[in-house]
Formats: structure tokens, C-alpha cells, sequence
């Protein structure tokens, strides 16, 4: 056991305000360098460098080490949240004078909370539609998958599908439902797919369907803004009787290749990873519309079909900018459109947390408020009576 | 000697104070009722508005000022305005008299290189130091000026070299200038109106002849022939006109379908019948072109009597937005703002030396304020309802609000205390957040369309209004503690103890009246409570407000890290007053430092240009805000002075403050 006095020690620097100011600075250090840092590496990685991490690791442009050389958002983060906690605990008896900071604080902890359970649970997909279509899934936007599909019927499929986490592992992957196993021989994050050319003398990608007459090389993971990455594989399809070949799967080839195993057909796709809804969102229009005269967006809208076949539920929503639709812990969000105007791009957020942002608002403001009006209704009264 | 103290700061109140009657009493027309012409609505950049916003905006682009000075007053002679052309005065010339307009020196260019280039550099007319051209002087040049231009256009808009993106400015200027002579008729035609209307009494014919020809019957070839020529006309102005000047033709129409004059008159064949709108264009184009001012006038009038009762809102802002435009609140807020503050600072100065003319220094500085700042209030709320939005809409606009929040606080301050502090803070936060409104402005329309994104006043309202105001109170709480460490090193100031009239309340019996210094330390730190919780709610609001529109509480936007910065910042300094963790002149050093935060996430995040748009003057602004940055960390290392080099604190000068 420890000596109470070192635990006395220990919990009194956790509550201590110097921890809180140290804290401070540093979060500001946090944030000045991870916004500097987004011109060079773009929003999504300097997000995860700098404040999605314990540590900002630092090293020189060409070399393969890298040290730690400042706390990470979330070490930060987390010492704060430690040190509030702490504090709020030791030093903060809750008095009517200090009811103010004392609901403030209690509404910095929840906002913290609610944004590391905002940053492990929330998801965030795409639903892209064209006017007339529905579906029944919205499709990741950074994250890909390997869906191997069996027509089963007239309207069913069997779809048995690998994710990106075990592609990148490069390994072999026999999912017990399929009569063959997946050898994932590479995976390329991002990728470029092209013909193959004379002067350059790359073998072709694969020895079956498309990749026969392409070749595929990596790339670096794409950062700048509105640039996504696209994922190719190269797998080969084993079996109990011996190798099928290797397959070239990529996203930049969208329509399925075949394979024919003991007179069964399977398609294969590396598609962006889908999340699938009881219900069907279908479009059924979209509207631009842009001030006269000028091309400056005026108004964007799509109104939509919700049709739920388990309780037959269907109705129509409009859905536009600051007026989403939240609806079976998902709220969909106007955010982009084909150029034709034809077509509807929305965003679909799954966060269980999304209320506790409101609530630890209202209460660092009612504390807030409470507590200067004490100190200005002091500072006036003092002046009265002096 | 007792009365000129009193009274000096009311003559100084009554003479800036008739100044502002005289700008806001109408002013009379000349021969030409340029001005009731200025004030006719027509629609641009997607809202209605009056012809002199349109022009002045068009000259903004092209010259980079308000008017077109005509002659060389030289400088020291002051009093002497030259005569110039204002914004509506020049656009009539450019579109109704082309070969007028050509030798006006409309036209800046600045760039040594691309004046090199273009063998430019003895030409031009020089003013300030900047070289000013005639559309004349460059026509030779427009080949070669577009050809630069298209290769500038290739090359990304972040990478452009400076040269590049000059060719690309002077390009876009001459465009848009030679777009302009196409607003009221086609350049080169000598008597439009007559073309119009003879173009309405063929109209009918020809159109029947048309009919005829399609049902393969006999037609009057010549009638069709008649009106080719003024088609082929419209069909230019068509493809060139730039402002849209017709209104909606009926009640049926929407109220946003305006039509350049030349898409009007082509659009005119159906119905037979040319807009009558078209007409009077027209004839106000033809009158102004042949100096004809009775003719002129009269078209005007007669256009303005038609549009009364079909478009009366459109005329009512067109009125309402000349009014503004020619009054200039922020203008003429910001020279007194000026006055105050060298008030204010001469009262700071004499304060040890005659309380009597500090004290009638101070009162004249904070009279000036109260006018400057009913003034600016006045502007903010007129363009408040000319826009139908929320005081903060733009870069523009946040400038003018932050520097009226300022203002507000440093009145109230001066109410508080009355030691010129207030004062000296509110002037001068007004001055210089009018200076920036002004360069910004200089980048075309202040009351653009709002994005889709932003199209919420409500939003704008709780999340941009409060945020703004929480830049203000870090900016008034940054201002006054650099004054703290200015007059603590450099004067005995901060150990005068405070007389009843100064604290606003007599000293308890006892007690020692409170000093100057301690006086200053409460200000500060109330200010920066105020600047911590709008700020949080500012910041929060805004994150809710993108939970709204886009399902992210957070994104990491740089402007969203802007704002919490502020927020990281002001949390700190509270946190280390709470805690005691430096004295005074510590506090106040990194409330000074608040000052490069704020000015960080306000402008500096728009520079680093990551998804954001960059302003023609950010270039520029770069260098004022390291300036800036400087300045202030210059004065926070003053501060860092030990405490017995200070003469507010020297031995004998008073004792240091506590804590």
C-alpha cells in the first residue's frame, strides 16, 4: 500500500489549478500547431495526428524515426478531464457563491465526454441517390470493403463481405459460408489503376478477369480536401482442389468481376463499405437554385421518400441546408449534389451522444451567467454603498 | 479661466456634430439629376440595389476607390477639393458617353513588373504614388493583356506568382469595364433610343412577315430586314451587359427575374411590345450621350414615375442604399473616432499636470466618442435593414461589429471610471477596426448573397453575434492592459489615487481612495469574464449550430480552432488570477497576449487559406497583422521591465499594488 501522505500528494497536483493552466497552454499549443499543420497534411490527417492522438510525433522530412515531441489532443484531454474532475471533487464545496463555476464545470466535463463518445461511437457515412433511385444502405466514405455476392434467388442475394481492417493485414481469409478461401496477396490503400504501357515493363496486376489488362500501383493516402482515396486489391481465390487465379479488385473499377466455382457464380467488388437500414430512402427530387444573375448557391433541397417495410411506414421529408432528418438514430444532412442537378449527396451521421454538446452548453452558460452576475452585482453594489 | 475648460468640449461636440447634420441633409442635384438616376434600382450580383452601388462597386474593382478625380489639388492646399467624378457620374459616362469615359484615369496599376512588361511606367497618371491609366492609354496593350491573363489562368489560384495575379486583376478590370458600356446601349450606336424605337414600330410587321414565311406565304421581306440590324445590336449588349436593369415585366413574373437591358429587347419579339423600362434606358443613354439634360432629366422622372407603383420596394431600397452609400457613416465615424482619441490621450498626458483641462480634455474625448459612436451604431443599423440580417455577415462587416462592441464597452468603462481609459480604448478600436472595414471593402459588394450554408438568420444571429462579441471584449481587455504596462513604465499614472468625480463614487470614510493602477486591474479583469463566457457561447453555439447543418459538433476547421483558441486563451487567464500564479503586471502581459490570439483566429486562419476564401487584401494584411502581432509583444516585454524601472512605481512614485 502506499503511504497516504504520496496519495494525499498525487491527488492534490491532480486538482491542482497549476495542472489546469499547464493543461491550457498546451491545448492551445495543440490546436495553433494542428491548424499550421492542416495546410501541409489536410484536415482528416492532421486530425488524427495532432488531435486524435496521445503524442505529435516529429521527425526529419526523409527519415523512418519519429519521436514524440508534445501531448496529443487526447492526452490533453484527457489530463484535463482528470484534473476537472479532481478539482471539482477536492477543492469546489458546492456553496451558493460558487454554484456558478461549479455547474460550469460540471458542463465542461460532460462536453469533454460527449466528444471522446462522440469520437469512438459517432459514424458517418454517404447516401448518394439519383432522382428516382432508392437504398437501403449508406456507403463509408474512408473506409472499403470486399463483398463477395451470390445470387440466391430472384431478390436475394448471399453477400458475405471482408473488411478493410483484415485486407490490410494481407493474409488468408476463409469466412466458413463461402466454399473458398481469400488470399489477400496485396492491398493498396490508395491506389492508381492503369493500362498497361510498353515502356514500362510491370507485369499485369493479375491473372484473372480485369487485372489481366491493367496494372496497379500504390499511392500515398490522400489528404487534401475533397480527394478520396482509392483502394485496390490483389487477391487469389484458393480452393480444397488449388488456386482460381488472382483477381485485380479495385474502387476505381465499380462493376463486379465473376468467378464460376463447382457451377455456382460469385461476384467479386471492393466497394466503399456499406451500413444497411430497415428502411429504403428513396429520392424523389432535387432542387438547386442560385441567386439570380450569379452562381452563388441560394438554396439546395432534396425531398425524399422514407418507406419502412417491417411496419409499413412511408412518407415523404424534405431535407435542406440546417434542416436535416433525424430519423431511427440517424440524422441525414444535405451536403452535396451531382453537377447535373439530378442528383442528391447526403450525409448520414450515427451519434449516440449528439445531445450532450446542447446539454453541457446550457450548463457552462447558466454557470457562467450566474456566477459574473455575482461578481457584477458585487462590483455595483460595493460602488453604491461605498 | 475656468469657463473655456467647461465649455471647450461642447464646441468641439457642436462643431463635429454640424458636420454630421451638414453630410446628412439631402443634397441638391446639378443640370444632370445624376443623383435620382444613381438611385434607380436595378439588380446585381443576385439582389436589387441602386445604380451607384453598382458603379461604385464596378470603379472599387477597377480603380480601387470611390470616385475619379479629375484634376491635381496638390496636397498642402487641403481645403481645396478637386473636381472629381463621382461613382454614378463615371458609370454614366462609361455608358452613355464610351469616348468620354476612355480618357478618364480609371484604371490603377501597381505592379513594377507588369507595368515593365507592358512599357507602361512614364505614363499614367501618378497620384500617392500610384500609377493611374485611361482606358485610352491601354487598348494598344489588350492582346498582349489577355494573353498573359489566360496563361495566369491556368496555374492553380494558390500557386500564382504576384505578377500573375496583377495581369489576371487588370484583365478582369478591363472586362468588366468594357461590359459596362453595354449597360444602357450598345457602344458605337450614336442614337440608341431612336434605334428602339423605330425597333418597336417594325416589331409588329416584321413579326407577321415572320409568321408569313413560315406558312410558306408571300411576306414583306423588308420588314424582316428592318429590324436585323438593331437585333444584331441587342444580341451584343445580350452577350456583354453586365448590370440587369429591366424589371420583372408583369405582376405574373417572379420578382427576381431582371434581365440585362440587351436580353430584354431580344426577349421582346413574342408579345410584340419592347419592356417600357427599355424605353426609357434608352433615351436616358441617347439624352446623356448628346447633352441633352432636359431630355435626360425628364426620362429619368418619367421612369421613375412608371416604376412607382410596380416596383415600389425596389425603388425604396434603391433610395434607401443611395442614401447610405452617399452619407458614408463609417467614413465619417472613423475621423472622430481619430479626434477622440487624440483627445483622450492629451487628457491621459495632462493629467498630472491641470485637472481642470484634463478633465475638459476627457469630457470632449468621451462627447466625441458618444457622437462617433451613434454614428457608427446609425451606419450598423441602416445596413442592418438594407440587408434584412444580422449585424455580421462577412470579414467586412464582422470588422465594423467587433469594433462597435469595443466601442460600447469602452463608453460604459468611461462611465465607470472617468480617467480617459475608456476613451482612449473605445476611439481607438473604432478607428482601427473602421481602417480594416474600409480596406476590406475595397474587394468589390459588401452585402453580397449569403451561401446556402449560411442562410439562417437565426444561427448568424446566436452563434456569429455573440462569437464577435466575444472578439470584441478580448480586443477591450487586450487594449486597456497594454495601457496598464504603456503608462506603467512610461508614467506615474498608474499610483494616482482616483478623486470621487474620477471613480464615479466618493471614497468610504477611511478608506483610501483606490489607485489608478487597481482601478484598471478590475476594469480588465471584468472584461475578460465578459470575453470568456461570450466567447464559450459564441464557440459552442457555433459547433451546434454545425451539428445543424452538417451532423459534426466538431470538425477541426481552422476557424473552428480560432474561436477555441480565444476560448483556451481567456480560460487560462482566469484560471491563473484564480490561482494566483502571477501578479498584476503578469496578468496583464498575458491579457495583452489575448490580443495576438484573437487577431490569430480572426484573420490569420483566413490567411492560411485551408478551404477558406482569401481576400484581394489579405496579401497586404499579412504584413499588418505580423505588424500587429509585433506591437504587442513588444509591449508585453516592456512590461517584463522589473517593477522598480517603472515610473509608476518608482520609490516614491506610490507603492506597488498587491498581490
Amino acid at each position: 500500500m502506499m503511504p497516504p501522505s504520496f496519495l494525499d500528494r498525487v491527488v492534490r497536483f491532480l486538482a491542482s489549478i497549476r495542472l489546469t493552466a499547464v493543461c491550457l497552454v498546451l491545448a492551445l499549443g495543440v490546436v495553433f500547431w494542428g491548424t499550421l499543420a492542416q495546410v501541409e497534411m489536410g484536415l482528416y490527417r492532421a486530425q488524427h495526428e495532432f488531435f486524435r492522438s496521445l503524442f505529435i510525433y516529429w521527425g526529419p522530412a526523409r527519415a523512418a524515426w519519429r519521436i514524440p515531441v508534445f501531448p496529443g489532443g487526447y492526452l490533453v484531454g484527457g489530463v484535463l478531464l482528470v484534473n476537472l474532475i479532481a478539482a471539482l471533487g477536492k477543492r469546489f464545496a458546492l456553496t451558493p457563491k460558487r454554484l456558478g463555476l461549479w455547474l460550469a464545470h460540471v458542463g465542461l466535463i460532460l462536453l469533454l465526454l460527449g466528444q471522446l463518445l462522440s469520437d469512438l461511437l459517432s459514424q458517418e457515412s454517404t447516401l448518394h441517390l439519383r432522382e428516382g433511385q432508392a437504398r437501403n444502405y449508406s456507403e463509408a466514405e474512408r473506409e472499403t470493403e470486399l463483398a463477395v455476392v451470390e445470387a440466391a434467388g430472384a431478390d436475394t442475394d448471399n453477400v458475405v463481405v471482408i473488411p478493410q481492417r483484415l485486407l490490410a493485414q494481407e493474409k488468408t481469409i476463409a469466412p466458413g459460408r463461402l466454399p473458398f478461401a481469400v488470399r489477400v496477396r496485396k492491398f493498396f490503400a490508395n491506389s492508381e489503376v492503369a493500362e498497361p504501357t510498353a515502356a514500362a515493363a510491370q507485369p499485369a496486376a493479375a491473372t484473372q478477369g480485369i487485372g489481366r489488362h491493367a496494372i496497379v500501383r500504390g499511392l500515398a493516402r490522400a489528404t487534401a480536401m475533397n480527394t478520396r482515396d482509392v483502394p485496390s486489391a490483389v487477391v487469389e481465390i484458393e480452393t480444397p482442389q488449388g488456386s482460381l487465379g488472382t483477381w485485380l479488385l479495385s474502387e476505381f473499377i465499380g462493376e463486379p468481376q465473376s468467378l464460376v466455382w463447382s457451377n455456382r457464380t460469385y461476384q467479386l467488388t471492393l466497394r466503399p463499405r456499406r451500413y444497411y437500414t430497415p428502411y429504403h430512402v428513396q429520392l424523389v427530387r432535387f432542387q438547386h437554385e442560385v441567386y439570380p444573375g450569379t452562381d452563388i448557391p441560394r438554396h439546395f433541397s432534396s425531398r425524399v421518400r422514407l418507406s419502412r417495410a417491417d411496419t409499413g411506414e412511408q412518407r415523404e421529408v424534405l431535407i435542406y441546408m440546417n434542416n436535416p432528418l433525424r430519423y431511427a438514430g440517424a440524422t441525414y444532412y444535405q451536403s452535396g449534389f451531382d453537377p447535373d442537378n439530378h442528383g442528391t449527396i447526403l450525409q448520414v451521421v450515427r451519434n449516440p451522444s449528439w445531445l450532450t454538446p446542447y446539454l453541457a452548453c446550457a450548463l457552462v452558460g447558466a454557470g457562467l451567467l450566474i456566477q459574473f452576475a455575482i461578481h457584477l452585482w458585487g462590483f455595483v453594489f460595493k460602488r453604491r454603498t461605498a | 479661466m475656468k469657463v473655456l475648460p467647461k465649455l471647450f468640449p461642447w464646441f468641439l461636440l457642436a462643431l463635429f456634430g454640424a458636420e454630421m447634420v451638414a453630410v446628412l441633409l439631402p443634397r441638391k442635384d446639378g443640370e444632370y439629376h445624376v443623383n435620382e438616376f444613381g438611385r434607380l434600382p436595378v439588380q446585381l450580383n443576385g439582389r436589387v440595389q441602386p445604380f451607384d452601388s453598382a458603379a461604385r462597386n464596378a470603379l472599387l474593382q477597377i480603380r480601387g476607390t470611390g470616385a475619379v478625380p479629375l484634376e491635381e489639388a496638390p496636397a498642402w492646399r487641403f481645403w481645396r477639393h478637386g473636381r472629381k467624378l463621382n461613382a454614378t457620374e463615371w458609370l454614366l459616362e462609361v455608358a452613355a458617353r464610351p469616348e468620354v469615359a476612355d480618357t478618364r484615369p480609371a484604371f490603377l496599376i501597381h505592379h513594377a513588373e507588369l507595368l515593365g512588361e507592358l512599357r507602361l511606367q512614364d505614363k499614367g497618371v501618378r497620384k500617392a504614388g500610384l500609377r493611374y491609366y485611361t482606358f485610352a492609354e491601354l487598348q494598344p496593350f489588350l492582346g498582349e493583356i489577355n494573353e498573359q491573363a489566360l496563361k495566369a489562368g491556368e496555374v492553380k489560384s494558390a500557386e500564382r506568382t504576384a505578377f500573375q495575379k496583377q495581369v489576371l486583376k487588370l484583365a478582369n478590370a478591363l472586362e468588366l469595364y468594357q461590359r459596362l458600356k453595354f449597360t444602357l446601349q450598345p457602344a458605337g450606336v450614336p442614337d440608341f433610343a431612336r434605334m428602339v424605337a423605330d425597333f418597336q414600330r417594325d416589331l409588329g410587321p416584321a413579326l407577321a412577315a415572320a409568321q408569313a414565311s413560315q406558312s410558306s406565304q408571300d411576306f414583306d421581306r423588308q420588314a424582316l430586314e428592318r429590324i436585323a440590324e438593331p437585333r444584331r445590336e441587342f444580341r451584343r449588349m445580350a452577350r456583354w451587359g453586365y448590370i440587369q436593369t429591366v424589371p420583372p415585366a408583369g405582376a405574373a413574373q417572379p420578382r427576381d427575374r431582371w434581365q440585362t437591358l440587351g436580353v430584354s429587347l431580344l426577349e421582346s419579339d413574342p408579345d410584340g411590345q419592347v419592356h417600357p423600362a427599355a424605353l426609357y434606358l434608352a433615351t436616358m443613354a441617347t439624352a446623356y450621350g448628346q447633352r441633352n439634360p432636359e431630355a435626360f432629366n425628364s426620362a429619368v422622372a418619367g421612369y421613375r414615375q412608371w416604376l412607382a407603383p410596380r416596383c415600389e420596394r425596389e425603388l425604396r431600397k434603391g433610395r434607401a442604399e443611395f442614401y447610405f452609400n452617399r452619407v458614408k457613416p463609417f467614413l465619417h465615424a472613423l475621423i472622430i473616432y481619430l479626434g477622440a482619441f487624440l483627445l483622450a490621450g492629451g487628457a491621459l498626458l495632462a493629467f498630472a499636470l491641470s485637472r481642470n483641462w484634463s478633465e475638459a480634455l476627457r469630457r470632449s474625448a468621451f462627447y466625441l466618442v458618444l457622437l462617433a459612436g451613434t454614428v457608427h451604431t446609425f451606419g450598423l443599423v441602416f445596413r442592418m435593414a438594407l440587408e434584412g440580417r444580422p449585424p455580421v455577415t462577412n470579414l467586412y462587416s464582422s470588422a465594423i461589429f467587433i469594433g462597435w462592441g469595443v466601442v460600447l464597452l469602452g463608453l460604459i468603462l468611461e462611465r465607470l471610471y472617468r480617467v480617459a481609459l475608456g476613451s482612449v480604448v473605445a476611439a481607438f478600436a473604432g478607428f482601427v477596426s473602421l481602417i480594416i472595414a474600409h480596406n476590406l471593402a475595397l474587394g468589390g459588394d459588401t452585402m453580397e448573397m449569403l451561401r446556402a450554408v449560411l442562410d439562417s438568420n437565426f444561427w448568424l444571429t446566436a452563434h456569429v453575434v455573440t462569437i464577435t462579441l466575444g472578439y470584441s471584449a478580448t480586443f477591450a481587455a487586450g487594449l486597456l492592459a497594454a495601457l496598464y504596462l504603456l503608462l506603467g513604465v512610461l508614467t506615474p499614472l498608474l499610483a494616482q489615487p482616483l478623486g470621487a468625480e474620477e471613480a464615479g463614487a466618493p471614497a468610504a470614510p477611511g478608506k483610501t481612495p483606490p489607485l489608478l493602477g487597481q482601478a484598471l486591474e478590475t476594469m480588465v479583469y471584468g472584461i475578460v469574464c465578459f470575453a470568456t463566457l461570450f466567447n464559450f457561447l459564441g464557440t459552442v453555439l457555433g459547433g451546434i449550430w454545425a451539428d445543424q447543418a452538417w451532423g459534426r459538433f466538431w470538425g477541426w476547421d481552422p476557424k473552428e480552432n480560432g474561436a477555441l483558441m480565444v476560448v483556451l486563451w481567456n480560460a487560462f487567464i482566469l484560471h491563473v488570477r484564480s490561482g494566483r500564479l502571477l501578479r498584476e503586471r503578469g496578468f496583464m502581459g498575458l491579457v495583452v497576449f489575448g490580443n495576438i490570439v484573437t487577431s490569430f483566429s480572426w484573420f490569420g486562419v483566413n490567411l492560411l487559406g485551408v478551404g477558406l476564401h482569401s481576400y484581394g487584401f489579405m496579401e497586404s494584411g499579412l504584413k499588418w497583422l505580423l505588424f500587429f502581432m509585433g506591437s504587442q509583444l513588444a509591449i508585453i516585454l516592456v512590461g517584463l521591465l522589473p517593477l522598480r524601472r517603472w515610473r509608476s512605481f518608482r520609490a516614491g512614485a506610490g507603492s506597488p499594488p498587491a498581490g
